[in-house]
């Protein structure tokens, strides 16, 4: 992994990679906005508002696994004082706020017309709301400080510290009564959802996932030559 | 396609889902895009600055550093 951190390395093999992500995010998310849209069924109970899902699932499954990926980079920044772990964590962080605020707004306007109101305060939906609020104390963490390095370090422990928050997000609709129906895809034995309603969902996640990896990509570019900046401006104002 | 559009009687369910999901996204690529570029034309600026200063620096050793940092 070491090979790939150097951030000249980096941004060559990034270069490579960019286009490749984004024309599969294309190709993906119109695929998946066809088949969700209209190549689907809609539920017998719940008529259309089922499509809804294939925008909210996708969503609340990538607001987790960009913090899981935030906080392993977290880790990595912390012991190994790596640099392009430190610049991922801050590139990702904006996206994986983004895609939570997707799922909690969509999650609102799916419960709207199926459970009759737009908000409950049950497990699910608070521990999400953390999870929200969690990127936007890191995002304002990191640039509270001068010294981006004490942001960074201070985010980073933040970001960590806030891992415990994923697995009650994953087992909140088992531990706790909820409003919110339990697992129907990632779960033991199996998923129960229908494959005509699956197949949606996996295109759109992938879609999602594609664009997570282009746009973070582009993030970590624009860091990596906002650091040069920094340092250029150091080295003159030191003479 | 007007029951495209009408969702089942649920369009302003859907649509806005649909709507918020590529205004975020969307919204998101741009703003990256947009900083990406000005931090490439800052960079590029600075770095097209450099050469010069640098044999100003060594020729004239009068010159005190102080008064490069200004013109940056």
């Amino acid at each position: 992994m070491h090979r790939f951190a150097n951030p000249a390395r980096f941004q060559r093999l990034s270069a490579a990679i960019l286009p490749w992500t984004a024309g599969a995010t294309v190709i993906l998310l119109i695929v998946g906005l066809y088949i969700s849209l209209i190549g689907s069924p809609r539920d017998y109970q719940q008529g259309d508002t089922v499509r809804i899902m294939y925008i909210h699932v996708p969503a609340a499954w990538m607001s987790l696994f960009v913090y899981v990926n935030m906080a392993i980079a977290a880790a990595c920044g912390l012991v190994w004082k790596h640099p392009l772990a430190d610049l991922f964590a801050k590139a990702a962080a904006p996206v994986g706020a983004g895609f939570t605020l997707i799922c909690l707004v969509t999650g609102s306007l799916w419960g709207a017309p199926m459970w009759g109101t737009w908000w409950v305060w049950d497990a699910r939906l608070t521990s999400v709301l953390i999870l929200f609020f969690l990127y936007l104390g890191y995002m304002a963490l990191v640039n509270a400080f001068d010294d981006p390095q004490r942001g960074t370090r201070a985010g980073n422990v933040l970001l960590l510290v806030g891992i415990v928050n994923v697995p009650i997000i994953k087992f909140s609709v088992d531990w706790w009564n909820t409003l919110h129906q339990p697992a129907s895809v990632i779960r033991m034995g199996g998923p129960t959802i229908d494959g005509s309603m699956l197949v949606p969902l996996l295109v759109m996640a992938l879609g999602f996932t594609a664009y997570f990896i282009t746009v973070v990509l582009l993030r970590l570019r624009a860091e990596i030559v906002q650091r040069k900046i920094q340092t250029m401006r150091l080295t003159e104002a030191q003479g | 396609m007007t029951e495209f559009f009408a969702m089942g009687g649920y369009a302003a369910y859907v649509w806005s889902s649909y709507a918020l999901a590529a205004l975020v996204m969307v919204g998101l690529l741009a703003a990256t895009l947009k900083a990406l570029r000005s931090a490439e034309t800052t960079l590029k600026a600075l770095e097209g600055s450099r050469p010069p200063r640098r044999r100003r620096a060594r020729n004239g050793a009068a010159a005190s550093p102080a008064a490069e940092v200004g013109e940056g």
